[in-house]
C-alpha cells in the first residue's frame, strides 16, 4: 500500500496535506482497496461547515457505502468536481485525486492526527 | 437457445394497441369544456404501441429468462423458498375477495373479515402470541412496526431515556434499519460461539437505556438459541422487551414457539413461511403478534369479533401507533396463507418444519467433505458454510456460486451472515426430497473437484446463462434507470 | 401424506440413517423440553383440496362484491377493467415464484419487466429517475417524506389538508419516529388554500406535498403552489397523483415537481380489500441516489451484451444496515408486473383515451344527478372522475336505501365541513345505463 510520508492520517483511512491554513483531504490507498471499485462520492458544498468526527460525505462502491468522517473542523472552501463526476480517478491513484479543501479551524486538532509512520504502523497492525 | 429480447418500447410501432376499451358515446376529446387547458397535459406520455400478441410473446419470453420454483430447487438460506400450491393462485382471485372496496359498509365484508379474524387467531396460536395484527406489507415492515410499539410502550411508561436496541451482528441487515428508522440507536453486539448470543457479553450492554433485543431464533447459522430462556430474563429484568424475527420459523412450526420462549412481538413473513409467492420480491406480507402488555399498541384495524358474532375492525385504541400503511394489510396475500394453514393442520405444519430441517442436515452432511462447515452438531432448517474447504485455489464463494448457475441451479445466499467469511447458506425446504438434493450436493461437490483441478471455469462462471457476469460497476458509476430512445 | 411435500418413508429411513438417527425427532433434542408445544395448536383439523375449495366460498358468499353491485366507490381505491392477460402473464411460475434477481444472470426476465415498468412511471409522471416501486401509496408518501428530510437536512414538511387520510394516518406514523413535525395547510372550497401556504412556507420546511387531484377529487393549481414552495432554497416539491388522470392531467414532471408518488393499483390490480397495491416513486435526476428500495439499472455482461441488474444497492439495509436511508428490503415486484402489462395493452393512445372517457362518463353523470331536488354540488372546482355532493336528508338512509337498489353509492366524508356529503368516482366500467339508472335510484330515494 503506498503511503506518502509528508501527509496526516488518519485511522479511517484518510490523508490530509496542510499548506498553510488550508488542509486537503482525500482518502487513502488502502481505502480505495478496501472499497474496490469506487461507483459514487458525495461530497458537500462550498462554505459547508464540516464537523471533526462527523460525516461530510460518503464513498460508495457496488458492495459498500461508507461515510467519510472529517478528520478536523472547518469551512469547506473548494471541492473537486473531477471526483464527483469520474469517481473512478480515486482508485487509479488515491493521493492525486483529493476531496475537498478546508480551511483549518483549530490547529491544535492536527495534532491528534497520524504521521506517515503511525499509519504504517497502524495498517501493519489491522492486517 | 435463447434470444435477446428487446424492450418493449423497442417493439412498438406507431398505431398499434394492445386493448379495446373505446366506448362511442364518451370518447368526445374536448374535455377542455370540463378541465381549463392550464390543467391539461401537453407532453404525452410515451408508453408502447404494440398488438396482444407482441404482448404475449414479450412477456413470454421474459418469463423464459427466469429460473423459478417450477425449474428446480432455490436453496437460498433465510429465504424458505417452499412450494407455492397451485390452489392457492386460484383462491387469491377469487372475484368475492379481490372485487371489494376497502370501505365498503361492515356488513357487506363480513367475508374477508371472518377470513382475517381467523387467520390472527391461528397466527397467534402458532407463535404463542396473544393477539396478531395482518396490516405490515412485508416482514421489514413487520419489524418496523414492532420497533414502532417497543417505542410507543417505553413512551407510555414515561421511560424515554430507553432508546436502544441491541442487535447480533449475525442479524439480517433489515434488523437494524428497522431500529433505526423507528428512531432508536443500535447497540451491536458480537456473537459468541456458533454465532449464539454470549450471555456475558450480554449482560455487559444491558442497561437501563435498553429498549429491546432483536433476535431471530434458530439463528443465522441454523442454530437454536438454548439459553433463551435465560436471555428473555437478563432483557426483561432490566426493563426491556423481546422482539422475534421469523425469517426462520419454517424449523420449529409445531414444535416451539417465540411466544413461550419469552418474545414479546413477533413478526413473521407469509412469503416464507407460509407458502405465498415471492412474485420475484414482491408482494409479500409481514404480520405482527404480541404479547398481552402490547396489545393497546397494535396498529388500529385489527379485526375483532363483537357478542353478537359480527366481525369489525378495532379502530378505538387510543395508544395504537395508528396505521403503517393505507387500509388493513394485504388481503389477497393473507388469504394463500390461510388457505395454506387449514390445507396442512397442525400436523402438517409440525411435519413440514421436521422435514425442513432433516432436507438441511441431509444436505450439509452430503457436503461436508468439500465445504467448510461452520457450526457442529445437527442445524436446524439452514445451515452455513465458509466457502469450499480447499483455500488454496481462492475460488471465492461468488465464484461457486456463479458456476453452480451452470449446474441449473440457483445457488444459496451468499455472504450472509457477516460474521461468516465467505459465507454460503443453504435452506433447501422441506418441499425437496432425497433425489433432489442428491443432485443438488452432485453438483456443489464436482465444483469443488473443478476449483481444484479447472479454478479457471469456476472464477469465470457463468457461461451458459442467458447473461454473463455483469458489469456491477458500470451499472452503479453511471446509472441508467429507465429506457430513452 | 401432505401432496406439498414428496418425500417418502423409505427416502426418509435412508436420510435418518445417513445421519445416523432413528427418526427427526433426534433433530430437535437441543430444545429445552420445557419449550416444546404441550397442547393442541387452535387450528382446524386439515381440509382436503375440495374441503378447502367449499369452505373458501362458504365464507365468500358472506362478501357483497363490486360485481354483485353497481359500485361507485373510490378515494384512492378503484374500480377498473382488469384485462385477462394480467393473469396469463402473471400466473406463469417464472413470474410469481421466483427470488428476488440477486443473481441477474438467471432473473433476467424480473429485472427488464421492472427496467421497463420504471421507465413507464418516468414516462406517466414526466420525471427523470424511478425506483422499482415499494408497498402503496401512503408508504410511498412516508419515504419520500424521510427521502425529503434527509436530503435537505430539514425535518418539517408541509402537507395539503386535502391528502387521502389514508396517506396522512401513514404519514403520522412515521413521522413519529424521526421527530419529524408535519404542517397542514388548510383547505378553502375543496382546494388548498394559496394564502395559508404562503403564511407557512419557510427555510425550514423539507417538503410541501400536495395530492392532485386531491382526496375530494378537486384539481389543484400546481403551478401557483410550485412559485410559492419553490422560492425557497432547496425546499422540494412532492406530487401525490392518481395516475389514471395523467393520461390528461399535466404530469408532475411539467408542473416542476422534485417528487411525484401515488398508488398504482388502478393500472391491473384487484381493489383487494385494500391490498396488495403498489407505491411508485419517481424523482428527478439529481434524486436518485436518495431513493430509497430497489432499482433496476442497465449494464453489460462481459460480452458486452445488454443485461439489467439491481444496481445502487450500496444504499440499502443489507449493505448500508443501520446507515441505510431506509428498511425497505422488497418491492411489489409482480405487481409492478401487472402494471408494466396493462400499460403496455392501453398503450400510448389508450392511456390518453382511456382518462377522456372516465372524465367525459363522470362529467355525464354529476350533470344528472344534479338535477335531482335535494341534490347540491359541495365543490364546484374542475374535477377528473369523483366529485362530493350534498344531500338533502339523512345520509346513511340514503347509502342504505341505494344498497338495497343494488348500488355501493359512494364514500360517506366525514368532518363537519362535510356533513350529509358523498364522494363518488367514475370508471370506464360504468356504461351510460349504469349511470342513468343509478341517477333514477337516488332520484327515487330521495323523494
Amino acid at each position: 500500500m503506498k503511503i506518502l510520508e509528508e501527509l496526516y492520517y488518519t485511522k479511517e483511512h484518510d490523508w490530509i496535506k496542510v499548506d498553510g491554513n488550508i488542509a486537503m483531504i482525500g482518502i487513502t490507498d488502502k481505502a480505495q482497496n478496501l472499497l474496490g471499485d469506487i461507483v459514487y462520492i458525495e461530497l458537500p458544498e462550498e462554505d459547508d461547515e464540516i464537523a471533526k468526527g462527523e460525516s461530510y460525505g460518503v464513498v460508495e462502491s457496488v458492495k459498500a457505502a461508507t461515510d467519510l468522517l472529517a478528520p478536523i473542523s472547518g469551512e469547506v472552501i473548494e471541492i473537486n468536481e473531477e471526483v464527483v463526476d469520474e469517481p473512478e480517478k480515486v482508485n487509479e491513484d488515491a493521493y492525486e485525486n483529493w476531496f475537498i479543501k478546508v480551511s483549518i479551524e483549530d490547529k491544535e486538532q492536527l495534532n491528534k492526527l497520524l504521521s506517515a509512520k503511525e499509519y504504517t504502523e497502524f495498517c501493519n497492525k489491522e492486517e | 437457445m435463447i434470444k435477446d429480447e428487446k424492450l418493449i418500447f423497442e417493439l412498438s410501432k406507431s398505431g398499434l394497441q394492445g386493448i379495446d376499451l373505446n366506448s362511442n358515446e364518451f370518447d368526445n376529446e374536448n374535455i377542455k369544456e370540463y378541465i381549463p387547458d392550464k390543467f391539461l397535459r401537453n407532453k404525452e406520455a410515451k408508453l408502447p404501441e404494440v398488438g396482444q400478441l407482441d404482448i404475449l410473446r414479450h412477456f413470454s419470453a421474459l418469463g423464459r429468462m427466469n429460473y423459478d420454483l417450477s425449474k428446480g430447487i432455490y436453496p437460498l438460506g433465510s429465504c424458505t423458498m417452499k412450494y407455492n400450491p397451485v390452489v392457492n393462485e386460484q383462491i387469491g382471485r377469487l372475484p368475492k375477495f379481490a372485487n371489494i372496496h376497502p370501505k365498503q359498509p361492515i356488513g357487506t365484508v363480513q367475508g374477508v373479515l371472518e377470513m382475517m379474524y381467523n387467520l390472527q387467531l391461528y397466527l397467534s396460536s402458532i407463535t404463542g402470541m396473544k393477539q396478531t395484527t395482518l396490516q405490515p406489507a412485508a416482514g421489514a415492515h413487520g419489524e418496523l412496526t414492532g420497533m414502532m410499539m417497543i417505542k410507543k410502550y417505553h413512551q407510555n411508561n414515561r421511560d424515554y431515556e430507553r432508546n436502544e436496541i441491541i442487535i447480533p451482528d449475525s442479524a439480517h441487515g433489515t434488523n437494524p434499519a428497522s431500529a433505526i428508522m423507528a428512531g432508536f440507536k443500535v447497540v451491536e453486539i458480537e456473537s459468541g460461539e456458533n454465532g449464539l448470543v454470549d450471555i456475558e457479553k450480554l449482560k455487559n450492554v444491558v442497561s437501563n437505556k435498553t429498549a429491546g433485543l432483536m433476535l431471530t431464533n434458530p439463528n443465522t447459522l441454523g442454530l437454536f438459541e438454548k439459553d433463551i430462556s435465560e436471555i428473555a430474563d437478563i432483557i426483561h429484568d432490566a426493563g426491556g422487551l423481546l422482539y422475534y424475527d421469523g425469517a426462520n420459523l419454517n424449523a420449529i412450526m409445531g414444535v416451539s414457539r417465540p411466544g413461550d420462549m419469552g418474545f414479546d412481538v413477533v413478526h413473521l413473513n407469509l412469503h416464507k413461511t407460509f407458502s405465498t409467492p415471492h412474485g420475484g420480491g414482491g408482494p409479500g406480507s409481514g404480520p405482527v403478534g404480541v404479547s398481552q402488555k402490547l396489545i393497546p399498541f397494535l396498529p388500529k384495524s385489527v379485526v375483532c369479533k363483537d357478542k353478537n358474532g359480527k366481525y369489525f375492525l378495532q379502530e378505538n385504541n387510543d395508544v395504537s401507533i395508528g396505521q403503517v400503511k393505507a387500509y388493513y394489510g394485504h388481503i389477497l396475500v393473507f388469504i394463500k396463507a390461510y388457505a395454506y394453514i387449514l390445507a396442512l393442520g397442525e400436523e402438517g405444519l409440525k411435519e413440514s418444519s421436521m422435514q425442513a430441517v432433516l432436507n438441511a442436515n441431509y444436505l450439509k452432511n452430503e457436503i461436508e467433505d468439500n465445504y467448510q462447515i461452520v457450526s457442529t452438531g445437527f442445524c436446524k432448517h439452514e445451515f452455513v458454510v465458509s466457502g469450499l474447504k480447499d483455500k488454496l485455489s481462492h475460488v471465492s464463494t461468488l465464484d461457486v456460486a456463479k458456476r453452480l448457475l451452470d449446474a441449473g441451479y440457483h445457488p444459496p445466499t451468499i455472504y450472509f451472515p457477516l460474521i461468516v467469511p465467505e459465507a454460503m447458506m443453504f435452506e433447501p425446504t422441506e418441499s425437496e426430497d432425497k433425489k433432489s438434493l442428491d443432485e443438488l450436493a452432485k453438483a456443489l461437490n464436482c465444483i469443488a473437484i473443478e476449483a481444484k483441478d479447472n479454478a479457471e471455469i469456476v472464477k469465470n462462471a457463468p457461461h451458459t446463462t442467458f447473461v454473463k457476469r455483469l458489469d456491477e460497476v458500470k451499472a452503479a458509476r453511471k446509472p441508467i434507470v429507465r429506457y430513452l430512445d | 401424506m401432505i401432496p406439498y411435500l414428496k418425500i417418502t418413508e423409505s427416502e426418509r429411513k435412508e436420510m435418518l440413517s445417513k445421519l445416523e438417527i432413528d427418526n427427526m425427532e433426534e433433530l430437535f433434542n437441543d430444545i429445552p423440553k420445557k419449550l416444546r408445544v404441550n397442547k393442541k395448536l387452535k387450528i382446524p383439523n386439515k381440509m382436503s383440496e375440495i374441503e378447502l375449495i367449499n369452505h373458501i366460498n362458504e365464507i365468500g358468499k358472506q362478501n357483497v362484491s363490486t360485481d354483485d353491485v353497481i359500485s361507485f366507490l373510490g378515494g384512492g381505491v378503484y374500480n377498473h377493467y382488469i384485462p385477462p392477460m394480467i393473469d396469463q402473464i402473471l400466473m406463469k411460475p417464472e413470474f410469481y415464484t421466483a427470488y428476488t434477481p440477486y443473481q441477474p444472470e438467471i432473473s433476467q426476465g424480473t429485472l427488464q419487466a421492472i427496467f421497463e415498468f420504471q421507465t413507464m412511471i418516468c414516462e406517466i409522471t414526466g420525471l427523470d429517475v424511478s425506483n422499482a416501486s415499494v408497498y402503496d401509496g401512503a408508504t410511498a408518501a412516508s419515504e419520500a417524506m424521510n427521502m425529503a428530510c434527509n436530503h435537505t437536512k430539514r425535518n418539517k414538511i408541509l402537507i395539503a389538508s386535502t391528502l387521502n387520510p389514508e396517506t396522512k394516518n401513514v404519514l403520522k406514523t412515521y413521522a413519529v419516529c424521526q421527530d419529524i413535525e408535519i404542517i397542514e395547510i388548510n383547505s378553502v372550497d375543496g382546494v388548498l388554500n394559496i394564502d395559508d401556504l404562503e403564511q407557512k412556507m419557510n427555510q425550514d420546511i423539507a417538503m410541501c406535498l400536495v395530492q392532485n387531484p386531491n382526496y375530494l377529487g378537486q384539481i389543484e393549481d400546481c403551478e401557483k403552489i410550485e412559485e410559492i414552495v419553490h422560492k425557497t432554497k432547496k425546499t422540494l416539491f412532492g406530487i401525490y397523483s392518481y395516475p389514471m388522470s395523467l393520461g390528461i392531467l399535466k404530469s408532475p414532471g411539467e408542473l416542476n415537481a422534485d417528487i411525484a408518488i401515488g398508488d398504482g393499483q388502478c393500472f391491473g390490480i384487484s381493489q383487494g380489500f385494500g391490498g396488495p397495491h403498489l407505491g411508485f416513486m419517481a424523482a428527478k435526476k439529481n434524486l436518485l441516489r436518495k431513493l430509497p428500495g430497489r432499482i433496476v439499472g442497465e449494464t453489460e455482461d462481459k460480452d458486452g451484451k445488454r443485461a439489467f441488474v439491481l444496481t445502487l444497492q450500496a444504499r440499502e439495509q443489507h449493505i448500508r444496515r443501520e446507515k441505510a436511508s431506509s428498511n425497505i428490503c422488497s418491492n411489489q415486484s409482480l405487481l409492478a408486473l401487472a402494471n408494466t402489462v396493462y400499460l403496455s395493452m392501453v398503450g400510448r393512445e389508450g392511456f390518453k383515451k382511456l382518462a377522456i372517457q372516465i372524465t367525459n362518463k363522470a362529467h355525464y353523470l354529476q350533470k344528472k344527478l344534479l338535477l335531482i331536488n335535494g341534490v347540491k354540488l359541495k365543490y364546484d372546482g374542475p374535477f377528473f372522475n369523483e366529485f362530493v355532493i350534498e344531500i338533502d336528508g339523512d345520509i346513511q338512509n340514503v347509502l342504505d336505501e341505494l344498497f338495497s337498489k343494488g348500488y355501493y353509492g359512494g364514500i360517506k366524508l366525514t368532518g363537519d365541513e362535510n356533513k350529509n356529503c358523498i364522494m363518488i368516482a367514475v370508471t370506464e366500467k360504468h356504461t351510460k345505463n349504469n349511470l342513468d339508472d343509478f341517477a333514477d335510484a337516488l332520484e327515487e330515494v330521495l323523494s
